[in-house]
């Protein structure tokens, strides 16, 4: 894992003491308002429905047990006792209070953690893959690249002022699973075909939102030595040429759609060109400072399979539904990744509580080479765990209520916070998603029915991805009622593709049904082996069209 | 009055039409009038140019060597495409004075320097709730930060780069 340096030590320090001083800026009148604003949400301070609400930074979503540590004990001493893990692989605390907040940051800066830009317009924390270092398909560790974009867009002069929020996503694999087509910038790290070389292929203008896009390719490859300068040329075209008119088409994605991407491309490559890219970029030496820091952990020499963790799947049915369900293969024989899931059946998803904080922390310590991970899917993941610990890990999450087997299932949804929490939100998420948690909630219907995401926002924003969901629910507000939106067919790996909208909206109540008869479909109509996301590509969307008749009609004869 | 990073400084430009740019000693005149202005001054006059941050660099470009002041507008705070306009200039080479002129927050200071502006030019009302005290101050929060080649002093890359460098024993 990464370990700051005197100079990102001292940076964060600073950064409080800035922080402080806004604040009181503001309390004198200096500042107005207006522009204390952003500031304040530079530093992750969002004001919700009920609270201030402080979002957290994890770089890439990796995690050290101390770190998780002190997120707990934040969140029992200045919030309600428990964090809410999100999309963007960030924790968010939903109740701490504007007085406390410098001192919630030296707390964060103790463990080498900050909020810097998780909102604002400027560029937000790098989110990567989060089997970065453990999947077998990754051509190379997506973070040092990440932790590099992250010293680079920390405070920059020229980028911190932009039309609108800025969003960068990394893989180094073959299978995405960071979601790079949904970003504004998406980085995929591979090997030029004819030399062999490790570079980058570069999307921009992805995004949710109200108008989704899939991000386009703007660079097929790029040397590793020109990263920064190639991405300050992007962000400068944006900066100059991105709308400021009106919010809702300020994001990069309106930009390249509207000029189209082949001038797009030309702009920045023009702009590249006339830069000085080695004044801009990083020199191999601090390329490779960062990267030894992700070298791989101590792993011991095993054998591919133990039989003290086959005894314990055999004795224990419990034990090997969990372990069939939420592993995830290592790259190194005798050693697998745990998924933590953050969706107990009927729960809040990315809830945890501050005792769940500790429990995990003290798994990751013990058995994970002290490291974890944040999912994008709001779980949490130990990436390095040997095959004959994984029967004590599981039954400390059985203890800590952590062990619901169900990652990448039916019941694994993510969901924003919705009107529970937010003052943009148009509908509830959380309760649809808990309706429908308890509706699958049999671990054996689960399996039967496959991978399957669902996705729910709680406002045409959609923090909670719906358009990338295979089955995306979008809460809206309709003649003073909720009403949903369902769409089929997204997908946030290299597949990328937006969701289409199924019919009429439907009322939260009958949302349960609607995606029990949509799944129906699919099981009388899937071929052997074929998952969700596959029948309904193979099959369009007339045959899912009659699952939400019958409810949609009911919510237009309430209208 | 306007600020650069040693506080107040006495203002010595004075807006005038282009057509009248030969009336004052530093005249400041909109970008749209720069030919009249360019008609009238002396060769070798001081010269200023105030332009809308939506300007190219490639308009700009033909007169730079006739402008000895390109005063940015920036709209409001919020609005940053002054940040880029200004590093292009120094990017490419413009040797002259870049003034940011708007209602800039003390907090954006570090920010404009290292982009190339020299100064900022505040209308009153922001003048009056941000002394100079608090430009200065604000230069002084953050002792240094990542990106390479802004004019922000010493970045964290190159002073990591220089302890290395201490540490193997001055070789490169
Ligand atoms: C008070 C709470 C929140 C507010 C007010 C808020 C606001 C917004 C807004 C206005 C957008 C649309 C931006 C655009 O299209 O330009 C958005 C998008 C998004 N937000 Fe949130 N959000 C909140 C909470 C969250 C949370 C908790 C998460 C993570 C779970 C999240 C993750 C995202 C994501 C992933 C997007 C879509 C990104 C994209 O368009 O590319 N937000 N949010
Ligand atoms: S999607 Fe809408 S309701 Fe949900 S968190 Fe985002 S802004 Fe709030």
């Amino acid at each position: 894992m990464y370990r700051y340096d005197e100079f990102d030590e001292r940076f964060v320090r600073e950064r409080v003491a800035q922080f402080r001083s806004q604040v009181a800026r503001r309390l004198d009148g200096s500042l107005s308002d207006d522009e204390f604003r952003p500031l304040r949400l530079k530093n992750g301070v969002y004001l919700q429905l009920h609270a201030y609400m402080l979002r957290i930074a994890v770089p890439y979503g990796t995690l050290s047990s101390r770190q998780l540590r002190q997120l707990a004990l934040i969140g029992e001493r200045y919030d309600r006792g428990y964090g809410h893990f999100t999309t963007r692989q960030n924790l968010q605390f939903n109740w701490p209070k504007l007085k406390d907040v410098p001192d919630i940051l030296d707390l964060l800066a103790d463990v080498e953690m900050h909020c810097i830009q998780t909102s604002g317009n400027c560029i937000r924390n790098v989110t990567a893959d989060h089997f970065a270092g453990v999947a077998a398909d990754e051509v190379e560790d997506p973070r040092p690249t990440s932790e590099l974009i992250r010293q680079w867009s920390s405070l920059h002069p020229e980028f911190s002022y932009l039309p609108r929020k800025f969003k960068i996503a990394v893989t180094g694999a073959e299978h995405d699973r960071a979601a790079i087509a949904a970003h504004d910038i998406g980085i995929r790290i591979l090997r030029h075909p004819d030399t062999g070389e490790v570079g980058y292929r570069i999307f921009v203008g992805g995004g949710l939102g109200r108008t989704p896009m899939i991000a386009r390719l703007v660079r097929d490859f790029l040397p590793k030595a020109d990263l920064l300068a190639y991405l300050e040329a992007i962000m400068r075209v944006y900066n100059l040429e991105g709308r400021r008119d009106n919010k809702y088409k300020a994001r990069v994605k309106i930009l390249v759609h509207e000029v189209g991407i082949e001038a797009f491309r030309a702009a920045v490559e023009a702009e590249f060109a006339k830069l000085d890219g080695p004044t801009v970029n990083a020199d191999p030496a601090e390329m490779a400072r960062i990267a030894a820091y992700f070298a791989p952990p101590a792993y011991e020499t095993l054998p591919a399979t133990d039989a003290a963790y086959e005894r314990a799947r055999a004795a224990e049915p419990e034990f090997a539904r969990w372990a069939d369900v939420n592993l995830f293969p290592h790259k190194v024989p005798g050693y697998a990744a745990v998924t933590i899931s953050l969706k107990p059946i009927g729960g809040a998803p990315g809830d945890a509580t501050s005792e769940q904080m500790r429990a995990v922390a003290d798994l990751a310590e013990r058995h994970s080479f002290d490291e974890l991970r944040v999912t994008h899917r709001q779980n949490l993941v130990l990436p390095h765990v040997r095959l004959s610990d994984l029967h004590a890990v599981w039954k400390a999450l059985v203890a800590a209520g952590l062990a619901t087997a169900n990652e990448g299932l039916i019941t694994d949804i993510i969901a924003c916070p919705g009107l529970d929490y937010c003052a943009l939100a148009t509908a509830r998420s959380i309760p649809i998603a808990q309706s429908i948690s308890e509706r699958f909630g049999s671990y054996e219907r689960q399996r039967e029915i496959g991978p399957l995401e669902i996705k729910i926002s709680g406002c045409i924003n959609a923090c909670g991805h719906h358009h990338v969901g295979h089955i995306g629910i979008l809460g809206l507000e309709k003649s003073g009622q909720e009403s949903y939106q369902v769409t089929l067919g997204g997908d946030a790996t290299e597949d990328a593709a937006l969701g289409v909208l199924l019919g009429p909206g439907i009322r939260g109540e009958e949302v349960p049904d609607a995606i029990e008869r949509i799944v129906d479909v699919y099981l009388r109509e899937r071929q052997p082996g074929e998952v969700f996301i596959d029948a309904v590509k193979r099959l369009g969307l007339a045959p899912f069209k009659p699952a939400l008749a019958g409810a949609a009609k009911e919510l237009a004869d309430a209208d | 009055m306007p600020i650069d990073r040693n506080g107040a400084v006495p203002e010595t430009w004075t807006r005038v039409p282009g057509a009248e740019a030969a009336a004052a000693a530093r005249p400041l005149v909109p970008f749209a009038e720069i030919e009249a202005a360019l008609a009238v001054v002396a060769p070798g006059a001081d010269l200023g140019v105030e332009v809308p941050n939506t300007t190219r660099y490639e308009a700009l470009a033909p007169y730079l060597d006739r402008i000895a002041l390109v005063s940015i507008v920036f709209p409001s705070f919020s609005d940053g495409r002054g940040f880029s306009l200004a590093r292009q200039l120094r990017e490419r080479g413009y040797p002259g004075r870049v003034r940011a002129a708007g209602p800039l927050i003390a907090d954006q200071f570090p920010y404009a320097l290292a982009c190339g502006f020299d100064e900022v030019d505040l209308p009153e009302a922001s003048a009056v709730r941000q002394p100079a005290e608090q430009w200065i101050a604000a230069l002084q929060v953050m002792s240094s930060t990542y990106q390479r080649g802004y004019r922000s002093g010493g970045n964290i890359l190159d002073q990591r780069r220089e302890a290395r460098r201490n540490f193997a024993g001055g070789r490169p």
